[in-house]
């Protein structure tokens, strides 16, 4: 019988072979192999595929699925196994499922739109010292606590709206109309307080040309509006400013529509809701023309024309938005953090996480690069505005894809068409 | 008061009046079912939402608007009530109180899950084009669909009244509510009309599921906040008493619209647990019930 054990002059030599073809392997020839061997980091994404947050978590968990292909296309020498949980739009379920993720054995945490469950999940990493990268939660706490093991490429509440803020000078100032009078209409979970503290802290510092009226708050779960409408219509503001999610930005501009109130504009301070695929194909002409103030992928960008082609090709009737992005973005950092670190192991992917500087991404804004407390403070607010069904760029006016359309025109209008 | 507040209260008190017509008739059912049988349906807000979820599955898969779907689902939950009564709740009249409550409990439970496995737990509604629609009477707008329902709740009240009162059947549950044991020497099929009466009850939940779904969207989890809020309002109206459900509803629709505008609208619900409060307090036995002494 044969020894099969045995290493032979013979094997050396087809080793080597081996060894030598795939060191002298043009560039994209490896890229291939990084493509299909064995990933080099198991990724736990956690989002809200169901539940309340459903269809926000979906649209997310849509850019984590095309990462792997546009790594490829970009010739980044990664691959990520990325293992999906769904965190049901409740923080209870995100810690269970965090914990979950860890114990599967994932060496990175990538998650979770929402500030509750991103929380949740914060407080997991931290405790079980896995490296955590917030993908969309704007509660500034999350990077206050001083986490060792959380990383955050996402504005915090503040940073969005500060910058959506300016954008509503700018937009005054182009359009020449100036409301006097709005009101804030708020979801009371943790992103829309964290929201309200901000706007009522920063409100008086920015010198704003309009007095907020009232503030009224809601349950993010809420069935019906029509009370809460009808509260703000009394009101007589010229300016709405929701701070909604997705359900309730549908419910909040059917009860609008129904109450005939036609207030000069209804542009958000840095939130979802208005611009979400669902929101346009469910309120058609009623969704255009609103404005959302918030970071947008940068069209200009290598990496966002990839991603668009490949999320277009695997989904192609689903359109990639911000939630897609900065979630393949989560996903990017952390192929990067093991680029930086060849490592699984959580303190060498953290060093990796904290020197991080990305140049090439899809966010407009500068590289993303995350300070001492592991927040990114370089993304950029752009004005969203809905034009044809479609979130278009406005504002500012070096990134416009479409002329600014303000105030709003009439529910009845002829340009809603 | 300035004229734009009385017209804001006054626009209030139209959404509720025309919502409380949607919670009493769904609360009719639960009072109906307890007013006859003596027996509490735990499961009404589960019941109702299976309605929901079949006038939105009809809406989605045959776009068939709630409003024609409303008669097939009440058809068919009255059928459903009636083989639910003769199989399983009609060994527990009679039985201990606490039987019937873990019984009608395990089929809400049933009936959460079921809805969980085949619809999953996303929020779930109709978009129709009448969604974007309302009236104006004057300075007051009615929103076309709550109107629409509104209308329905109070024409399915009006049939119900009928049939309690013009047919034979009718006549005979109420004989049979009022004196069990007479209903029984004059010869009156009594499990038969206690299986009746839990089908009219079950139509009465269905359709109403039917128009809810035109004016909130549904999940599962909707099921347990109904049961409690048909509970209020049959408590505060008087259980047992039909047209205590009905006013009860629009008791609570109103107060809630009117919290809503007056305080902060997510208090609104406390505004009507203060009443219920109030109620059991003052009148335990409901606006319109009768004293059990």
């Amino acid at each position: 019988m044969t020894n099969h054990n045995q290493f032979t002059r013979r094997h050396l030599g087809k080793a080597a072979l081996a060894g030598a073809t795939l060191i002298g392997a043009p560039l994209p020839l490896r890229h291939g192999f990084a493509q299909t061997a064995p990933a080099n980091l198991k990724v736990g994404l956690l989002l809200p595929t169901s539940g309340i947050q459903a269809q926000i978590g979906q649209a997310c968990r849509r850019g984590g699925d095309v990462a792997n292909e546009v790594f490829g296309d970009m010739k980044m020498p990664v691959r990520l196994e990325i293992v999906n949980y769904d965190t049901e739009s409740k923080p209870d379920v995100s810690r269970t499922q965090a914990e979950k993720a860890i114990d599967a054995g994932c060496h990175i945490l990538v998650g979770a739109f929402d500030s509750g469950q991103t929380i949740a999940i914060a407080q997991v990493a931290e405790q079980r010292g896995v490296p955590m990268i917030v993908n969309i939660a704007a509660a500034p706490q999350i990077t206050e606590q001083g986490y060792k093991f959380v990383v955050r490429n996402f504005p915090t509440a503040p940073m969005l709206i500060t910058g959506a803020l300016a954008l509503h000078k700018e937009i005054f100032k182009v359009s020449g109309k100036t409301p006097k009078t709005a009101v804030l209409m708020s979801v009371n979970d943790t992103f829309g307080t964290a929201m309200i503290n901000g706007i009522k802290a920063l409100f008086p510092k920015l010198d704003m040309p309009y007095q907020i009226v009232d503030t009224i708050s809601y349950d993010p779960a809420a069935k019906d509006l029509s009370v809460e409408v009808a509260k703000a219509k009394a009101t007589k503001a010229e300016l709405l400013m929701p701070v909604s999610r997705l359900n309730d930005a549908k419910l909040l501009v059917q009860e609008m529509v129904k109450q005939r109130w036609e207030p000069m504009g209804v542009m958000n301070p840095g939130a979802p809701g208005l611009y979400e695929q669902d929101f346009l194909k469910t309120m058609g002409k009623y969704g255009d023309f609103m404005i959302s103030n918030v970071p947008w992928l940068d069209p200009k960008s290598a990496m966002t024309q990839v991603l668009e082609k490949r999320h277009a090709a695997k989904f192609p009737k689903d359109q990639l938005d911000i939630n897609g992005g900065f979630t393949f973005e989560g996903l990017l950092v952390a192929a990067q953090a093991w680029l930086t670190a060849k490592s699984t192991k959580p303190a060498d992917l953290m060093e990796a996480l904290r020197k991080t500087k990305i140049d090439q991404h899809v966010i407009i804004g500068g590289p993303i690069q995350f300070d001492a407390k592991g927040q990114n403070v370089s993304i950029k607010a752009a004005a969203v505005e809905n034009l044809k069904r479609k979130p278009t760029v406005v504002m500012p006016l070096e990134s416009a894809a479409a002329p600014l359309v303000f105030p709003m025109p009439a529910w009845n209008d002829k340009r809603r068409v | 008061m300035t004229s734009d507040f009385l017209l804001s209260l006054a626009q209030a008190v139209t959404k509720g009046l025309l919502t409380g017509m949607v919670y009493g008739l769904m609360a009719l059912g639960l009072s109906v079912i307890f007013g006859v049988m003596r027996v509490v349906n735990f499961a009404h807000g589960e019941i109702m939402v299976v309605g929901m979820y079949l006038a939105w599955m009809g809406f989605e898969y045959l776009q068939v608007s709630p409003m024609l779907s409303l008669p097939v689902i009440a058809a068919l939950f009255f059928v459903l009530g009636y083989a639910l009564q003769r199989t399983l709740i009609s060994p527990f009249i009679g039985r201990p109180e606490h039987q019937q409550f873990l019984l009608l409990l395990a089929v809400a439970i049933l009936l959460v899950n079921g809805c969980l496995a085949i619809a999953g737990p996303d929020s779930r509604s109709v978009q129709m084009d009448s969604q974007f629609d309302s009236y104006e009477l004057g300075p007051l707008v009615f929103d076309a669909v709550r109107l629409h329902a509104a209308l329905a709740a109070v024409a399915i009240a009006g049939l119900l009244w009928l049939f309690f009162t013009r047919t034979r059947t009718g006549k005979s549950i109420r004989a049979a509510a009022d004196n069990n044991m007479g209903a029984l020497v004059v010869g009156l099929d009594v499990r038969r009309l206690y299986a009746f009466t839990f089908g009219v009850g079950a139509a009465c939940v269905g359709a109403a599921g039917a128009l809810m779904i035109t004016i909130i969207p549904v999940t599962p989890f909707l099921a347990a906040e109904y049961t409690l809020l048909a509970f209020v309002i049959v408590i505060v109206g008087g259980l047992g008493s039909m047209t205590g459900a009905l006013l009860g509803g629009l008791l609570i629709g109103v107060s809630e619209a009117v919290a809503g505008l007056l305080l902060q609208p997510s208090l609104k619900s406390m505004v009507s647990f203060g009443i219920l409060i109030l109620v059991l307090l003052l009148r335990p036995q409901g606006l319109l019930g009768k004293s059990s002494t």
